[in-house]
């Protein structure tokens, strides 16, 4: 029997003791994956990790959508039968939800290939190897390189299968790879930090000599940076930083958050709040898209959907629950970390379209302002509810329409809506980037920020 | 305490399988994770969560090089697969490992009462009061979110220099989220409280979190846009100690320093800061929430004098960065869990209380901000520069507390800011944070009495 097959029988079984156990519907979510680390620092390996996890979350529902959950390391039938028992006992302790209940439209889609044909053919040899070259890459690229912090390899290979009592049974197989490397450049207090990164299905599609390069360039690019005078001036934000903040802005986006009063798009769903050249899309079935998959976390299928276009919020991110408290159908989005954590509304890939302007074109349309290549404090720094947020930022100055000196210790700080309001141009140049959760992300010329200094 | 979770004569084999091949120390560690957590979103109790899982992380050091593996299970078979596979990296001769004692606990904390022996009808009791409390306070609060978690971890050590350990930690933590919400605005505010004890935690009157929570939420409502620039600051005790957490803390950690990836290293015995100035790393504080009897690796813990008199005193180390350094680990080897590597982290981080009193900062500030209480920040420990988002400021206005504001940063550089710390109140408080390296996310404690900042940025988007 395959890999599959067994995972898929387990979470088969864990709902047949769960409605043993007293549930009225019940649903299995079951992961078994193998991943390797591989931490590099001074052309020599610091840290190697590879390892197994499996387990299993049960979720029940008892009579008026009571809900509990549960979950574990185990998959025998002891333990299944101990874990299907807590998640019924703990339902009773529930309030009563009229939107609770599992999905109605469960089905797999078609995501495509989600395993790197040759990732198989990667041994620990050629991992370590590769995780070496990025490390020497980013040692060697610029000499203005002083030290390079960490360079590091990652892969995941596994399997996810879920069944539950409505008859739905899925299971998928996906892998992944990212290397990063950081660098410094400069010395002593003077030392700026660069990062360089490539993410894909497997090994084959990292760039060794790429990434550690970006990470050299991207330190050397901050060496002597200076801080600027406060102003208020047009902020161009590189396709890293915006995809921090397309991570937070679909977040805002969650049926739940919005649903709950959470979001600064509470009651502006009728209002113009983004400017007409920005068009951001979830896309959970995109070729290529690190977080692709033919259903999700409750077995929902994955789509594509318009977030905001044309100005406006075109739909919001739901998984079954909030779907139906909102009137409207599941967009697949029904999300889980792994299986400890319920399904709850999350994007999937975040997907910015491309525009048509080049790097340099952005930069001469800004005219004088601040290229930002590095945010910090993010997720302290902006306030998810009122979408308020004052970040620290890096870069480069913009002045009469080219780059000058480098910027360390400036703060940029606006609030979301306005942000999208003043997007002026898109770049053309798009690329993977893990942060903020999955996007393909684009450069954002913003028309107008705070840019706060000395 | 409960029995080792693995026997010694088990760990004995295993550490011997991984030491096969040569190598310079080898360890096992096991862990048993038991977590329940109750949630309250909008009314309504969306049901508990209850999590168990157990394995054991085995680690092979072979010179600068570490080798590590984990399994979800106890079980000695899958534990030798695991120490044969990593054995497998080294190329020497086998080291013979040390004899194994059974693992005994030591600096237990006192836990009176064991979250698992409450109902469950109790901890939902708590959420529910604290939604209770938090709409009670004003009726512009418009939703209410509240969260119970408590976690226990039993975790076995040994290793292959003779080291038998254990621990037993229990955590317990209540958060609540009020949103306020006046014609269009919303605002939100946070308060939670959490250490390592029991349930004992929250007999006291859970509502004044929910309703602390909501007090902040209906202040922001009234917020004026933070001004921007340069002035001085007078930092909250409790959560304002991210401040040192983040600009100090970090670029002592001797991983950082190691790869000259700080700019605290070096500096050893330099002043870095007034000589009223101290500084404590304390992973022994009672009942706190970053405390632990041992640290991961198995090492006791310490009161670790990070500033004596403004006198950069210690690193915080971790076995493998204290033997590159020729040093003594200080008990800051932590790891999120089994799946995990050690890493140096810091425990429970905080200045020292001073003799100032805090109506006298506010007043020597005379025009700047009340940074009460900040929604976590961020540092890079290469040149020390940070950013810290205040989600609870007010300005200071001819030496009194005036307006609440929103959107405010703190930034800056960790070395610079120590020097302009102007005075240190008296009122220590240590607050539950979440510290995240390395991929791992641990609990640690910040905290501090009130600080006054001679003169620090301030980012806003008012003028």
């Amino acid at each position: 029997m395959s890999d599959a097959a067994k995972l898929s029988d387990a979470a088969r079984r864990a709902v047949e003791l769960a409605l043993a156990a007293g549930a009225e519907h019940a649903e299995a979510y079951c992961q078994d994956e193998r991943e390797a680390e591989i931490r590099v620092y001074d052309r020599a390996v610091e840290s190697l990790t590879e390892a197994g996890e499996a387990g299993v979350g049960i979720r029940v529902f008892k009579s008026e959508g009571r809900c509990g959950y549960a979950f574990g390391t185990t998959f025998g039938d002891d333990g299944l039968r101990t874990l299907a028992a807590r998640a019924v006992e703990i339902a009773e302790y529930s309030d009563p939800d009229e939107f609770g209940g599992l999905p109605g439209e469960c089905a797999a889609a078609d995501a495509g290939e989600l395993v790197s044909p040759g990732f198989a053919d990667w041994t620990t040899e050629r991992k370590v190897e590769l995780a070496i070259a990025v490390d020497d890459a980013a040692r060697t690229a610029d000499s203005r390189v002083s030290q390079v912090e960490q360079s590091i390899y990652a892969d995941s290979r596994g399997f996810v299968a879920l069944a539950n009592s409505e008859g739905f049974c899925g299971a998928y197989e996906s892998s992944g790879a990212y290397a990063y490397s950081s660098a410094f450049a400069g010395e002593g207090d003077a030392l700026m930090t660069g990062l360089g990164l490539g993410i894909g299905r497997g090994p084959d599609e990292l760039d060794a000599d790429a990434i550690g390069g970006e990470a050299a360039a991207r330190a050397a690019a901050l060496v002597g940076a200076r801080r600027i005078a406060g102003r208020r001036a047009p902020v161009l934000l590189d396709a890293f930083t915006a995809a921090s903040f397309m991570g937070i802005v679909a977040g805002a986006l969650s049926g739940e958050a919005v649903l709950r009063g959470r979001s600064p798009f509470v009651g502006r769903e009728q209002e113009e709040i983004a400017s007409p050249v920005l068009a951001i899309a979830d896309d959970g079935l995109i070729a290529g898209g690190p977080a692709s998959a033919p259903f999700d976390g409750e077995g929902v299928p994955q789509s594509r959907a318009s977030l905001i276009g044309d100005g406006r919020v075109r739909n919001l991110l739901y998984d079954a629950r909030t779907a139906r408290e909102a009137g409207a159908a599941s967009t697949g989005n029904g999300r889980r970390g792994s299986y400890r954590g319920r399904p709850s509304p999350a994007a999937t890939n975040i997907v910015i379209d491309a525009g048509t302007a080049t790097l340099d074109e952005l930069i001469a349309q800004a005219g004088d302002g601040l290229y930002v290549t590095q945010v910090v404090g993010l997720h302290s720094g902006v306030n998810p509810v009122s979408g308020v947020f004052s970040v620290g930022a890096s870069g480069i100055e913009i002045k009469d329409g080219k780059l000058a000196g480098p910027v360390r210790e400036a703060t940029i700080a606006s609030d979301l809506i306005s942000m999208l309001s003043a997007v002026r141009a898109v770049g053309a140049e798009r690329r993977w980037v893990p942060f903020g959760g999955s996007v393909l992300a684009a450069p954002l010329l913003i028309g107008e920020m705070t840019i706060a200094g000395d | 305490m409960s029995s080792p979770l693995i026997d010694p004569d088990v760990a004995e084999r295993v550490i011997a399988r991984a030491l096969a091949r040569g190598g310079d120390f080898a360890e096992v560690y096991a862990e048993r994770r038991h977590g329940l957590s109750v949630s309250l979103d909008d009314g309504r109790i969306e049901g508990a969560s209850d999590g168990a899982e157990e394995g054991v992380g085995i680690r092979l050091v072979v010179g600068d090089a570490t080798y590590f593996g984990h399994v979800d299970s106890l079980e000695e078979p899958r534990l030798a697969e695991i120490a044969d596979s990593i054995a497998q990296a080294s190329r020497g001769q086998a080291l013979k490992p040390q004899t194994l004692a059974a693992a005994a606990q030591v600096n237990p904390q006192t836990v009176r009462r064991a979250p698992e022996d409450v109902s469950l009808a109790d901890k939902v009791d708590v959420v529910r009061a604290c939604d209770d409390a938090a709409r009670a306070t004003g009726g512009e609060i418009t939703q209410v979110s509240a969260g119970y978690a408590e976690n226990r971890r039993t975790v076995t050590i040994y290793n292959s220099d003779g080291l038998a350990t254990g621990d037993d930690r229990i955590r317990v933590r209540l958060a609540v989220q009020a949103v306020a919400r006046r014609d269009g605005r919303i605002e939100n505010g946070t308060e939670t409280h959490g250490g390592h004890a029991g349930f004992e935690l929250l007999e006291d009157d859970p509502r004044r979190i929910a309703e602390s929570a909501a007090r902040k939420a209906l202040t922001a409502l009234d917020a004026v846009p933070a001004p921007a620039g340069k002035m001085p600051v007078v930092v909250g005790n409790g959560f304002g100690g991210v401040l040192l957490h983040e600009a100090v803390g970090h670029g002592l950690e001797s991983d950082a320093v190691q790869k000259d990836a700080s700019v605290y290293a070096g500096r050893i015995g330099e002043r870095l800061a007034p000589g009223f100035v101290n500084a404590f790393d304390d992973g022994r504080l009672p009942g706190a929430w970053g405390t632990d009897g041992i640290d991961d690796e198995g090492m006791p813990t310490q009161k670790v004098p990070i500033l004596r008199n403004g006198v950069l005193e210690s690193f915080l180390y971790d076995r493998l960065r204290a033997a590159r350094d020729e040093a003594v680990s200080t008990g800051n080897g932590r790891r999120e869990s089994f799946r995990h590597l050690p890493v140096p982290r810091m425990t429970n981080t905080y200045f020292a209380p001073g003799d100032a009193q805090v109506a006298d900062l506010i007043e020597a500030a005379g025009n700047g901000l009340y940074a009460v209480s900040f929604g976590g920040g961020q540092v890079e420990p290469a040149t020390g520069d940070f950013v810290f988002g205040v989600s609870e400021g007010y300005l200071i206005e001819n030496g009194r507390v005036t307006k609440p504001v929103t959107g405010a940063t703190l930034t800056g550089n960790g070395l610079a800011v120590l020097q302009v710390i102007e005075a240190i109140a008296g009122d220590l408080k240590i607050a539950t944070g979440y510290c995240g390296k390395a991929g791992q996310r641990v609990p640690a404690g910040v905290g501090q009495p009130h600080v006054l900042l001679r003169e620090i940025t301030v980012g806003g988007t008012g003028g």
